[in-house]
């Protein structure tokens, strides 16, 4: 498909990891925000293709993954009230609440659907007037908007059978958490391009100039990270710090501005809990108030629902990048995809998951790490 | 759940306050909604997260950035046919 395929060509790749390997003259931290770069870099073994010399490590990008528990409670409570149709994507449906999770009130009896988009919700919700319409919204600042107009529509039509259970979070405040942790090793970041279509891009240089961070605004497919990571590179050899644009082609200074004004519109911003970090101030969205009437956290009472994180899982330590999957003493034994302990593990997105299906390593009777997973490296490029 | 995918405008249509076109992805067509995008005409790429447009691809951009990323492969071959004839 164009620009994807052309994205993926290996001699193009090879020459920008050769690029970088004739740049680098000692160690760098670079930091990936976004699950999905997470996973081209897994899947095509782009890090095994870099020098030595550079360490990607992984942020919290993934919005499944750093959905508190307690909304995961909240929806599980609403999704079991009969008269409810409880919408959700699909990667929610297997993260774990406190004691169990939304394919389980499904196989009790709960009527719970996967949705592509939030508007298959909001038609949902015109064909069934008489069942109550819950739309389980969670994703960044790419999914907002979408969600946003769900609300905004339904509002615009009359709709009284359709609500929002909302958990947005927001990259920027998150990214000030970490990079002002005193254990932060982040030297360089490539920031997700999607969240920036759409939000642009001045948040960024807000953070390269309050943290003198080099940050490349980053595509998805291999030869996009790469190329964000050899402009990382050269701008850390000369002692730069600086937003550049690696995906020009479809990020912009001021993104997408219809997008920003239903974003305002629709929502506020608000302090949010992300699963595993805690509570990041004025990191999410909630609705406005004119909208409350579609706000299922008000609609169901569900406020007042809170939950503890389970201790075994180390997942907040490996989405601020201090550690990795395979550090954790459950990975692939006690959490796994079928038996997820925390929800890096269970969504598509998730950097556990990422491990497990393309960097399972055995120590084999010899000792030596060997991949073992389902794509071997750059096999794919 | 950021993924979002480059998809072609087949064709658009005005349905109510909003604008939905039919996409296509390589041989797989879905609707999409352009009340993101509203410049978005037939025959552009945009990039479609959860049926919504997000933004239009570049074009003159995506070339651009695309020949210099090219030249930096021709390099590579070019100096490992260099060591190739060495050898």
């Amino acid at each position: 498909m164009k620009y994807i395929d052309e994205y993926r060509d290996a001699g193009v790749a090879k020459g920008i990891a050769q690029a970088v390997r004739a740049r680098v003259t000692r160690p760098w931290v670079l930091m990936e925000i976004c699950g999905g770069q997470t996973h081209t870099i897994m899947r095509y073994g782009l890090d095994e293709m870099l020098p030595p010399e550079i360490e990607l490590v992984h942020g919290p990008g993934c919005p499944v993954c750093v959905a508190p528990l307690e909304i995961i409670d909240k929806a599980l409570a609403i999704a079991a009230r009969p008269g409810v149709i409880f919408v959700s994507y699909g990667d929610m449906l297997r993260v774990p609440g406190s004691h169990s999770d939304l394919f389980r009130v499904k196989a009790a009896g709960g009527d719970v659907r996967i949705a592509y988009s939030p508007m298959d919700a909001v038609r949902l919700a015109r064909e069934n007037p008489s069942r109550q319409v819950v739309f389980f919204g969670i994703g960044f600042e790419t999914t907002a908007p979408a969600n946003a107009m769900s609300v905004w529509q339904a509002k615009r039509e009359g709709l009284r059978n359709f609500s929002l259970l909302a958990a947005h979070v927001l990259v920027p405040p998150a990214m000030r958490t970490i990079l002002a942790s005193p254990s932060n090793r982040v030297q360089g970041l490539i920031a997700p391009g999607h969240v920036c279509t759409v939000m642009g891009t001045r948040e960024y240089e807000d953070l390269s100039r309050d943290f003198h961070l080099p940050i490349a605004i980053g595509g998805f497919e291999p030869v996009d990270l790469l190329e964000s990571v050899r402009m990382l590179v050269v701008q850390l050899e000369e002692g730069r710090a600086e937003v550049e644009n690696q995906y020009a082609r479809s990020v912009t200074r001021e993104g997408n501005v219809p997008a920003q004004r239903i974003l305002e519109q629709v929502y506020e911003v608000c302090d949010q809990q992300w699963r595993g970090i805690g509570a990041i101030p004025m990191s999410g969205y909630k609705l406005r108030p004119e909208f409350a009437e579609y706000d299922a956290d008000l609609v169901y009472g569900t406020g007042e629902i809170t939950a503890h994180e389970p201790e075994e899982c180390i997942s907040a330590l490996v989405l601020q990048g201090l550690k990795k999957p395979v550090d954790c003493a459950a990975f692939g034994t006690l959490c796994t995809p079928e038996r997820p302990l925390g929800a890096p593990m269970v969504s598509s997105e998730g950097v556990c998951a990422a491990y497990y299906a393309y960097r399972r390593h055995d120590g084999g009777q010899d000792g030596i790490r060997r991949p073992v997973g389902n794509r071997p490296v750059r096999e794919v490029l | 759940m950021c993924l979002a995918v480059p998809g072609k405008v087949l064709e658009s249509r005005e349905v109510g306050p909003n604008r939905i076109a039919k996409v296509g992805f390589g041989g797989v067509t879905r609707q999409v909604y352009l009340d993101f995008v509203p410049e978005a005409e037939v025959g552009d790429y945009v990039l479609v997260h959860v049926g919504f447009a997000i933004g239009k691809i570049d074009e003159e951009e995506a070339r651009r950035t695309y020949e210099l990323l090219e030249e930096m492969g021709a390099i590579l071959e070019a100096d490992e046919d260099a060591e190739g004839a060495q050898a």
